[in-house]
């Protein structure tokens, strides 16, 4: 095995600079520095909560590793709350219940703000498709869709 | 003024019962700001890791260690002989369950192995990655045994015996013998019958299992921070296993990343975190990963059911007999038993009908997989199903519409309180009601009418109903009885604060289903605060009134009850202060949006935070003989029935491509009855969440073992869930039938989506089908087994 190697990932806009060892995923290394809003359900690639951005490319945390971020931008959870870019769909997830445990959600609001970004008036259908990567247990994905649906019509009406 | 003629509490001008309010907790859930156990980072925390069994059974020859322990970063490395001092083992059982029987069970792998997945040994370390590579370096020799894997001859003379101490592969067998059932079918004009299969799967919370225990030597106490639903049971369980003085034994339970039954069992590699903390005398956290998971979480169903029912010329339901077999693993789980499931299983099949003869057969095995018990639904998924399938096939057999045979069987209106033929006592269920409305708002008629044109152009669409009732707001007779330490009551206690302002700390948990949204809506208009004046806590043993948390669909029901009356107690104490510093008379004041105010003209006549003030920091000002009691606690506990039944009519309207047999879910809708409705759409999100949950099984999850009890598909790629593309939106509407057994009326929802789905998936699929003369009753329904049942695979 190969020793920590010597990285700069700048995290939320703040680089950070840490000796990691090659196998530890961005994931782990998230939540090691605090962003713990990156969840790990699965650690295989398929649940989708580990979402967050690598160069404003949406990127499975746990199947990236952190030394392939040296030099890169990564945004969590918490960075997208702070600049604000996820605020309505925030107010939208609350107000249709678009989430109980919570666990899937700070994943799925990337995810589906990617969408958003791509197809500014997506159907039902298309929000579905794109959702499928993010598994949710809780919701059965009705009000998630309902409240994608919701921020898509309310950015149009602002441009 | 007379009791009777108070207007409700509830109905109060500005009552927050019945409507729609969001969730107080859900804007830190969205910002990534939750507590989750792995979120948790304590000073000189150690991480474990497990070596597991690889095979279902086995004798274990020797476990090597010492490359284990030589790993740099390794804390420690334990196996049962390390542990046994300070742990005792547990035996799933309880008494009310007759005849129940399983094997002692142990933390860590105590001579043999019984399932793969089994925890075998530990290893503490400074970090999961050195933990688990550890583990790697953990030798163990093994002697396999002969797995018992089929649970329908696991009762064979030749199947061996798992654990011999207990002389068969039994763990319980319950019968029903009600009314006269060789009479009734020899009568009838119709009877049908089948064997249904209903497949192996389990909870999948998106956060798996995680607990971090924290024992300081100094106080003798333990800390536990847990991923769980009942916090207090935890609790007694763990100071009792580790010889702990129960009162030093905290459970700490922040946010829970879903559970649906899965977390609320006793499991042994959380058992052996607690014993190695006890050790160690630091912070030990373990969070499953996905892969264990998926063989250690609890699994659920696995049950063969053979049944059949008879019916008069007039399409009324006479009789049901069945046997069902179940396996559950090698142990029934501790402590609620796995039992459960069948009990629920033959006592709640046919539910909703009026039939007089009932016979039931049920027996639980065991068997080297892993352990199943109570998931979401509990028996009621394979109740319904098979219920509602006969139901469908007396239906098709007399040439009646499904719609009319369940009408013409439903228990009459007038015959409530019913008893029924397996012993089970309905307050009051609104099936009729709630299938009329139901047959509306799909327009029923409608899409006949569209099936009927589909098939001519090959296009088969199916119409699937199912009725149901739901056991909830159980009372001791559900555990209590049989011997576990699990309140059925619930406590909460609220406070007036200085600021105005109300805290309720209450005994039910909260998962994400919206426990203390509901809470602080009860709280809120019993007191009459404004709600953004009311903050709830719970899931802390240290905190909270001692109570069973939530499951069986009790939080709302048994929880809500205990925060209303003990709303309405401090709203008592409040007006008799504030009679005490305006002078004037109780009855002459209210509290209303966070003041004081004259009970007829509702003019404010003093805010709460100036009583708040006066009360806590100006005693001086007030009459000499007066001591404000600001706090008022209450406690609930439901024992005028063993349950109080929620009910519902569910639909699901689906397409079957016969070409490639996949079903495609078109529409689904659902009329519940949980009696008073709290919150409308956080009612209809359990709804649609348990649906799915249900929706899930039927056609994708199922965990697949060999012949040798290895799980195939034990990961999330390889374990199908529902996935947002697949599912479809879900239509759901209320009748309202208050419970009279507390005032607030509430019944449970949270698993009456899960109960009927199933069902309504299954019929559908045989409806659309039916063309074919195809039926099918084996889950899940892949596209593959339905075009094997089409004759085209
Ligand atoms: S944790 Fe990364 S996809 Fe599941
Ligand atoms: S809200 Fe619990 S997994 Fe989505």
């Amino acid at each position: 095995m190969t020793g920590p190697l010597a990285i700069t990932i700048t995290i939320n806009g703040e680089p950070a600079t840490r000796a990691v060892e090659p196998r530890l995923s961005l994931a782990d290394f998230l939540r090691a520095e605090g962003f713990t809003g990156t969840h790990v359900g699965c650690e295989h690639g398929v649940c989708g909560a580990c979402t967050i951005r690598v160069d404003g490319r949406t990127a499975r945390g746990c199947l990236t590793l952190a030394v392939q971020c040296d030099g890169l931008e990564v945004e969590t959870i918490e960075g997208a709350t702070g600049n604000g870019c996820v605020a309505d769909l925030q107010d939208a997830f609350i107000e249709n219940n678009a989430l109980q445990c919570g666990f899937c959600t700070p994943g799925m609001l990337l995810t589906a703000d990617e969408l958003l970004q791509e197809n500014v008036s997506p159907t039902r259908t298309e929000i579905r498709e794109h959702l499928s990567g993010n598994y949710c247990r809780c919701t059965g994905y009705q009000a998630i869709v309902d409240a994608v649906e919701q921020v898509a019509r309310q950015r149009a009406e602002r441009t | 003024m007379n009791e009777h003629l108070k207007p409700s509490v509830l109905d109060r001008p500005n009552s927050y019962v019945g409507k729609t309010v969001p969730r107080p907790n859900a804007r830190r859930l969205v910002q990534g700001c939750g507590t989750y156990v792995d979120d948790i980072c304590l000073p000189r925390m150690v991480h474990l890791a497990f070596h597991r069994s690889a095979f279902a059974h086995a004798k274990v020859v020797s476990i090597d260690t010492d490359e284990a322990r030589a790993v740099p970063g390794v804390v420690g490395v334990f196996t049962m002989n390390d542990i046994r001092d300070v742990i005792t083992p547990w035996t799933g059982v309880l008494d009310h369950l007759k005849g129940i029987k399983s094997a002692e069970q142990w933390p860590l792998a105590n001579g043999k192995v019984f399932w793969q997945g089994e925890p075998v040994a530990a290893v503490a370390a400074v970090s999961r990655a050195v933990a688990e590579d550890a583990a790697e370096q953990i030798f163990v020799e093994y002697e396999e045994l002969t797995p018992v894997t089929d649970m329908e001859t696991a009762l064979a003379p030749d199947t061996p015996v798992i654990h011999p101490e207990l002389g068969d592969n039994l763990c319980f067998h319950r019968v029903i013998d009600s009314g006269d059932v060789d009479a009734a079918f020899a009568d009838a004009a119709a009877v049908v019958e089948d064997t249904f299969h209903f497949n192996r799967h389990t909870g999948v919370p998106m956060e798996p299992r995680s607990i971090i225990c924290d024992y300081s030597r100094a106080e003798g106490e333990l800390t536990l921070y847990m991923s769980v639903q009942c916090p207090h049971m935890s609790k007694n369980l763990f100071a009792k296993h580790l010889g702990l003085d129960e009162n030093k034994v905290r459970v700490i339970c922040r946010d829970v990343g879903g559970s649906f039954g899965i977390k609320i069992h006793t499991y042994s590699d959380e058992m052996a975190a607690g014993a190695i903390a006890v050790i160690l005398g630091r912070p030990v956290k373990f969070i499953a990963d996905r892969l264990e998971s998926f063989v250690t979480d609890v699994h659920a169903r696995d049950h063969v059911v053979k049944a059949r029912a008879a019916f008069n010329s007039g399409g009324e339901l006479l009789a049901i007999d069945m046997d069902d077999v179940t396996g559950i693993g090698p142990y029934s789980v501790y402590p609620r038993t796995s039992g459960i499931e069948l009990n629920q299983v033959v006592n709640l099949t046919g539910g909703p009908y009026k039939h007089a003869s009932y016979r039931a057969d049920g027996k639980v095995v065991f068997q080297n997989k892993n352990v199943m018990c109570q998931y979401r639904g509990v028996g009621h998924p394979i109740a319904v199903a098979v219920g509602e399938h006969l139901m469908d096939l007396g239906a098709r057999k007399l040439g009646l519409d499904p719609v009319d045979v369940r009408h013409n069987s439903f228990i009459p209106d007038d015959a409530y309180p019913y008893t029924s033929p397996s012993g089970a006592i309905y307050e009051r269920q609104s099936h009729r009601q709630c299938l009329d409305k139901l047959v509306g708002i799909m327009d029923y008629a409608g899409l006949r009418d569209a099936q009927a044109q589909m098939r001519d152009r090959n296009i088969y669409r199916g119409i699937g109903f199912a009725s149901l009732i739901e056991v909830t707001n159980p009372s001791p007779a559900f555990y209590g009885v049989g011997g576990a330490r699990i309140a059925s009551q619930d406590g909460c206690t609220i406070r007036l604060d200085p600021t105005g302002g109300i805290t309720a700390t209450t005994g039910v948990t909260e998962q994400g289903q919206g426990t203390e949204t509901i809470i602080a809506q009860i709280a809120a208009t019993a007191v009459g605060v404004p709600l953004d004046q009311v903050r709830v806590l719970t899931g802390d043993t240290e905190i909270v009134p001692y109570g069973g948390g939530t499951w069986a669909s009790r939080g709302a029901g048994i929880g809500g009850e205990a925060a209303l009356q003990a709303g309405k107690a401090l709203k008592e104490n409040i007006i008799a202060l504030a009679a005490a510093i305006l002078q004037a008379k109780p009855d002459r004041l209210d509290v209303r949006d966070g003041s004081i105010v004259d009970i007829a003209t509702g003019q404010e006549r003093m805010p709460l935070s100036e009583l708040g003030g006066i009360a806590y920091f100006r005693g001086d000002t007030l009459p000499k003989d007066v001591q404000p009691e600001l706090v008022a606690t209450r406690h609930y506990t439901q024992r005028q029935f063993p349950f109080v039944f929620t009910n519902a009519a569910h639909a699901c309207h689906v397409e079957v491509d016969v070409e490639t047999g996949i079903v495609n879910l078109l529409n689904y809708w659902v009329v519940e009855d949980c009696g008073r409705v709290i919150n409308p759409k956080l009612v209809a999100e359990q709804t649609r969440g348990g649906v799915v949950q249900g929706l899930g099984p039927a056609l994708y999850e199922e965990c697949l073992y060999s012949s040798e009890g290895q799980l195939l598909n034990g990961s999330l790629a390889d374990y199908l869930v529902p996935m947002a593309a697949e599912m479809p939106d879900i239509v759901v509407d209320h009748i309202e039938t208050p419970t009279g057994t507390s005032e607030l009326g509430a019944k449970g929802v949270g698993e009456a989506g899960t109960a009927g789905a199933p069902a309504a998936v299954m019929n559908a699929i045989n409806d659309a089908l039916d063309p074919f003369g195809v039926t099918l009753t084996h889950m899940p329904f892949t596209p593959d087994k339905i075009l094997k049942g089409l004759g085209r695979a």
